[in-house]
């Protein structure tokens, strides 16, 4: 009986490991459900259909058809960016794969997790110009983290966990996995199944290095606390703004940290940089202590690097090390994740009310303030935006396309939460609005996301509103229509003798229209009575609508520092 | 030594870097695409598979040695610090040293060009 019970129970285990004969298709497609994976955007083809006949058995994952490549990788984007959880892209090879470059590239710039997954032509077949053939592996190793070409249905069981482990790890990125067909179709036997990939643990900061940066913000005059996407990529936010609130720091966000620290907080100086408020980057100029947190200088954050900040030293916190050092010599650069820096910092900063700086910021704030000329009218730019925000709560996500409706978005929504705002900043990918809108929706359903975006971007994934008619995505577009590339407009307004040339299109579609023939809602701002009460039924409505408004084409982003100048130099506002 | 040939034996100054890699077909794409795409020339370049005795990516049907190293001979300049930073970041590279230009891999190798 004894040696029975035990055969039995030998035999229950064997069942539970039981092993199984799977393709390699079959393989990503479990080994995704065993990630979490329940949402996720593609379009198939002929190198990657094996893959999407087993995703076609999953009960766990729901695709997502876009319409382009492009609009897949900013699909997964938008549910990355809303979530912070690792998001997945598929495409088939060839074109489906050059198609996805540009939203790999974007998640590169902007440090976004994401996973993309490539068919591509028999391991026979590759190097003979085949069918749909492109060198997909070559192509995406200066735009991702890491790349796979994947040789066999056994690599995949330690490639699929790594690259989730990889685009999770540290500072998150992108990832592709190339896998022939072939390999798809291979069959093999799996008992084990590999754990899932996650990050790693982040090694420990050094505890010197940050009783030194402690030391510095103790006996500093005039710091300023400058918080980048890395803040919000870390979930940093609240440490970030007790580390402000302790320390009497006034502080800045650039264009991906707003909603790290509530831009209406009284220690918030809003936007730095190329479209910053005179304020912000005048007392950038006066600072004596600048601590970057999870910020990587970039040139439209810091103007003339040589002019940024020049009276100040500098404390750098960054999970990357290349980041250190990079454009500004630290006087102290901690390497670590910046929600572990910041909880030790914050205990070992004394809490000081700093009257001096903080009346002499608050004079700047006075002085220079953010003009936002027509914030009461909703048929102007900024007015238009502020009628938008006070339809909405702060549950609400924003994302936007490039370009001027982008900006003024950055300079006037109350952006109040971390991952409330998606947008591209680093590669400044014009068509990212819409699809990264409907990743957010789609992974976050009980929010509204809202979409600003311009004639110019919207066009350019405008076949993205099949999609979110078809997902039902609670989408709200807001196309500010000046009939132009409005910041090339402005830029060669402003700096190339106001000789327009290729800024102003000629041919415009009607927008209701095209909206309609997707199949969605809409509303046409131009011809209504009362524009904010129309806006707020517009907003409330189910599924995808359009919000039509016409603006002015000399309509200007201000201030704005010229490229290659020094912030404290800005024209206008 | 006249100021003009100082100054050219400063702009000649060169390092040489060592690094273990994991021994597959994109190894060297990565580190080298890291120069090209920085428009910054690599002089020399030698690697050869050294042994197994770390840990890399295993993959199947490989015969060759899980290792390789990576001898690569490059001027100094201003971006080098960085450039060895990003190296350091690729995944497939397990470690990175340093050498002054007086290591003696590429010198030995002169006899195979001259």
């Amino acid at each position: 009986m004894a040696a029975n019970s035990i055969s039995n129970q030998k035999e229950m285990f064997m069942t539970s490991k039981r092993s199984e004969i799977l393709t390699g298709a079959q393989i990503v497609v479990r080994l995704l459900e065993r990630q979490g994976v329940r949402l996720l955007s593609g379009i198939p083809g002929g190198a990657i259909l094996p893959i999407y006949d087993a995703l076609s058995q999953s009960t766990q994952i729901h695709h997502v058809l876009a319409r382009h490549e492009q609009g897949a990788g900013f699909i997964a984007q938008g549910i990355a960016r809303a979530s912070g959880e690792v998001a997945v892209c598929m495409a088939s090879s060839g074109p489906g794969a050059t198609n996805l470059l540009t939203a790999i590239a974007d998640a590169k710039l902007d440090s976004i997790p994401l996973v993309a997954i490539t068919g591509q032509v028999p391991k026979s077949m590759i190097g003979t110009d085949a069918f749909q053939e492109v060198d997909t592996y070559g192509l995406t190793i200066p735009i991702t983290k890491h790349n796979f070409l994947v040789g066999s249905a056994e690599e995949l069981l330690e490639v699929i966990p790594h690259a989730f482990r990889l685009a999770a790890s540290g500072r998150p990125g992108p990832v592709l996995v190339d896998i022939p067909k072939d390999v798809q179709n291979q069959s093999i036997e799996v008992s084990d199944w590999p754990a899932p990939g996650a990050s790693d643990p982040a090694p420990a900061p050094d505890a010197v290095l940050i009783s030194r940066a402690a030391a510095m913000i103790n006996g500093a005059a005039r710091p300023i606390l400058y918080l980048g996407g890395g803040v919000v990529h870390s979930g940093a936010s609240g440490s970030a703004v007790a580390l402000a609130e302790k320390a009497g720091l006034p502080s800045v966000m650039t264009l991906m940290a707003l909603g790290a620290m509530p831009v209406d907080h009284p220690l918030s100086l809003g936007m730095l940089g190329m479209h910053g408020a005179r304020c912000t980057n005048l007392a950038l100029d006066e600072c004596d202590l600048l601590i970057a947190v999870g910020a990587r200088f970039d040139d439209r954050a810091t103007g003339k690097v040589a002019a940024f900040c020049s009276q100040a030293k500098i404390i750098h916190i960054d999970i990357d090390p290349s980041e250190l050092d990079k454009i500004k010599t630290a006087h102290v650069g901690i390497a670590g994740d910046v929600k572990a820096v910041l909880g030790q910092l914050v205990p070992q900063v004394e809490a000081i009310l700093r009257k001096p700086w903080l009346a002499r910021v608050a004079d700047l704030k006075a002085t220079h303030p953010l003009r936002m000329p027509g914030i009461d009218d909703p048929r102007m730019p900024y007015g238009l935006i502020r009628a938008v925000a006070d339809c909405l709560d702060d549950e609400a996500t924003i994302s936007t396309d490039v370009g001027q409706h982008q900006m003024w978005v950055a300079q006037a929504y109350p952006l109040r939460r971390p991952r409330q705002w998606l947008t591209s900043g680093g590669l400044g990918t014009m068509g990212f609005g819409l699809p990264a809108a409907i990743g957010a929706a789609l992974a976050e359903p009980q929010r509204t996301v809202v979409c600003f975006t311009g004639d110019g971007s919207i066009l350019m994934n405008v076949q993205e509103f099949a999609t979110a008619a078809e997902e039902v995505a609670n989408v709200k577009v807001v196309l500010m229509n000046n009939a132009s590339l409005g910041l090339v407009f402005q830029q060669q307004t402003m700096f190339y003798g106001e000789r327009i040339f290729a800024s102003k299109f000629r041919g415009m579609p009607d927008f209701i229209k095209v909206a309609e023939g997707f199949g969605w809602q809409t509303l046409d701002l131009d011809n209504a009575g009362d524009p904010s009460s129309a806006l707020r039924a517009a907003l409330s409505l189910p599924g995808p609508v359009l919000i039509h408004a016409s603006i002015d084409r000399h309509e200007q982003v201000l201030p704005m520092v010229a490229p290659g100048a020094a912030n404290k130099d800005m024209i206008g506002g | 030594m006249n100021a003009n040939s100082k100054t050219e034996n400063r702009a000649l100054a060169s390092t040489v870097l060592e690094l273990d890699v994991n021994n597959h077909a994109g190894v060297m794409s990565h580190v080298v695409g890291m120069f090209s795409r920085r428009a910054y020339n690599v002089e020399g370049i030698v690697c050869m598979p050294v042994g197994y005795e770390k840990n890399g990516l295993k993959s199947s049907g490989e015969t060759s040695s899980e290792i390789s190293r990576i001898w690569l001979l490059v001027n100094e300049d201003a971006r080098l610090e960085q450039m060895i930073k990003q190296i350091e970041k690729l995944e497939d590279v397990l470690s990175l040293r340093r050498h002054g230009a007086e290591h003696e891999v590429f010198e030995r190798l002169e006899e195979f060009f001259h």
